[in-house]
């Protein structure tokens, strides 16, 4: 069940230009928090919509964010210090469904990479991370994959970092060289998404999917987040973030 | 649970009675479901469910929200189940609790409203809310809520079709003199109004030059337009002797003073939901420690009581 609680903020980093990472004192709310969920974040009086942060990391009663500045609501997050109060709804959303065998593979694009640290934690068999950045200057979390002692794969989209291209290149190669993997977990953008999902259904492996939209209410009931799956409209704050690939409509 | 801080919360609205005077708004709280996670929905006075409609709908693409100073767009599109799931899937969660269901609906033609009326008031509804500002497929995508005559047949049908459970009918803001309106719902029969639905408006990404919504345009709704609401509250109060639903920005119990000193019954909270579930139940427990502080013995002590200029 989620709940509404004021955390104190414990530490703040900027983790590269713009990308900053906090760990906020939880409570129970941690406890709770599965792979893939988010955590929705007040953002001071002047501005009335939450903002859905995605889960990174867990530790005790320490929820661990990181999100990139990129509006007022985002900005005032951005200047929390230590001490700090904030106001968190959560944990919210459907997270990720792990298969009962095999490795997994978590992918990420930019800003899609932060939830997949706690995702690939939390893995029983094993995970690889396959991890794509504009530039080298945007690479975060790598460092943090590598001391959970999951193997990263880099990718940068002007090759200054990694592979030179795109991360579904990454996701191929390791499902040819690596059988054991039983499923793939991706967070980013809606283009990355799909072809990562091209890039695991070619090699016959299934794919989940964390997608994005707009929010209001985060929990369900105000129906603004609307994502065509199946031919219908779910909600991303309640059926997903997270939806199996094949179900998603992708035009 | 109807006295809080001594003062005596309940009212009654166009017939029904209430443990206190607030409601949750259409659209913002699903059928209960969700904000049920957090607190007892019996806390409530009552529940304005989803919008429905005669046929499920899928509603707008998105995006469907922007954010505005002090408010929200929103073009959700009436997604909603349909009435008939609804009634078989919905109600029976929502009568597990003590609280007044009022269903709003929405219809395409007059006789569409009468059929969702019949089959609510069969069910066992508290109150219907007739949405009126969708539009008129019949007079060419004409909103009923704009033009007196159609917002009235509208009114007759539903009422005809509604036996016992009392009509209210939910008034657009987007009208050159809402009273009018108000009017002509009260002549057809109308148990009572409420208003107001959300203001049109429409916000524009200065860099891509595309507005945020995909439908372009949008309702607005959150604090940005209590004044607004209050202001047309107070009017219909003068026009109309049929009770009011106030709404529109409520997010605290000072807000909610507003309405019912403006000639609401009760109020409605909406948009408010959305930054703090518990704000209907913050909102209730405010207006009765104001209704204590001035030496209220009931809440509806503060109805029209508003002393204009």
């Amino acid at each position: 069940m989620p709940i509404q609680r004021i955390c104190k903020l414990l530490t703040t980093e900027e983790l590269a230009p713009g990308i900053i990472s906090q760990t906020l004192e939880a409570g129970g709310m941690a406890e709770q928090a599965r792979p893939g969920q988010f955590v929705n974040l007040s953002c001071g009086a002047g501005l009335l919509l939450r903002r859905p942060i995605s889960i990174c990391d867990v530790e005790g009663e320490t929820l661990r964010i990181a999100f990139q500045v990129k509006g007022e609501g985002t900005r005032y997050l951005a200047a929390l210090r230590p001490g700090d109060e904030v106001d968190v709804l959560g944990p919210l959303g459907h997270g990720w469904e792990y298969p009962k065998n095999g490795k997994i593979l978590v992918v990420g694009g930019g800003i899609g990479v932060p939830p997949m640290l706690y995702t690939a934690k939390q893995a029983r068999h094993g995970a690889v991370a396959a991890v794509g950045f504009r530039t080298a200057a945007l690479e975060i979390l790598t460092e943090d994959f590598e001391a959970a002692g999951c193997p990263v794969r880099i990718a940068s989209d002007d090759g200054t970092v990694g592979y030179h291209g795109f991360v579904n290149a990454l996701v191929t190669r390791e499902l040819e060289a690596d059988k054991s993997i039983s499923c793939v977990m991706a967070c980013g953008p809606k283009p990355m998404l799909k072809s990562v999902y091209l890039a695991a259904k070619e090699q016959g492996v299934p794919c989940q999917v964390s997608m994005e939209e707009r929010m209001g209410c985060g929990i369900g009931a105000c129906l603004v987040c609307a994502c065509s799956v199946g031919g219908h409209n779910r909600h991303v704050c309640k059926d997903g973030p997270v939806f199996r690939a094949e179900e998603v409509d992708w035009a | 649970m109807s006295v809080i801080n001594g003062v005596d919360m309940s009212v009654t609205l166009a017939g029904m009675t209430m443990k206190n005077p607030i409601v949750v708004a259409s659209g913002t709280f699903g059928f209960g479901r969700e904000y049920g996670q957090f607190y007892d929905l019996s806390e409530l006075g009552g529940i304005c469910c989803k919008g429905l409609t005669l046929h499920p709908r899928e509603g707008n693409p998105p995006p469907r929200i922007a954010e505005t100073p002090m408010g929200i767009l929103n073009s959700v599109g009436l997604q909603n189940p349909g009435v008939d799931r609804f009634i078989a899937e919905e109600l029976p969660e929502l009568r597990k609790h003590d609280v007044r269901v009022i269903c709003n609906i929405s219809g395409n033609t007059p006789e569409e409203y009468g059929v969702m009326c019949e089959k609510l008031a069969d069910a066992g509804v508290d109150m219907i809310e007739v949405n009126v500002s969708c539009p008129n497929v019949k007079c060419g995508g004409l909103q009923y809520g704009t033009v007196p005559e159609l917002t009235a047949e509208v009114t007759e049908c539903a009422k005809r079709h509604a036996g016992q459970v009392p009509v209210i009918i939910k008034l657009s803001p987007n009208v050159t003199d809402i009273t009018l309106i108000a009017k002509a719902v009260e002549d057809a029969g109308a148990d009572g109004v409420s208003l107001i639905n959300t203001l049109r408006g429409m916000r524009i990404d200065v860099n891509t030059r595309r507005p945020i919504l995909k439908m372009n345009t949008g309702g607005l709704s959150g604090p940005a337009v209590l004044p607004v609401a209050v202001r047309m509250v107070w009017e219909v109060a003068q026009t109309v002797h049929i009770p009011i639903l106030g709404m529109g920005g409520v997010a605290k119990g000072e807000d909610a003073a507003q309405m019912l000193l403006a000639g609401a019954t009760a109020v409605a909270v909406g948009t408010a939901c959305f930054a703090d579930p518990y704000a209907p139940l913050r909102t209730r427990d405010e207006l009765a420690a104001l209704c204590a502080a001035q030496g209220l013995t009931s809440v509806t002590q503060l109805t029209g009581a508003v002393q204009p200029w």
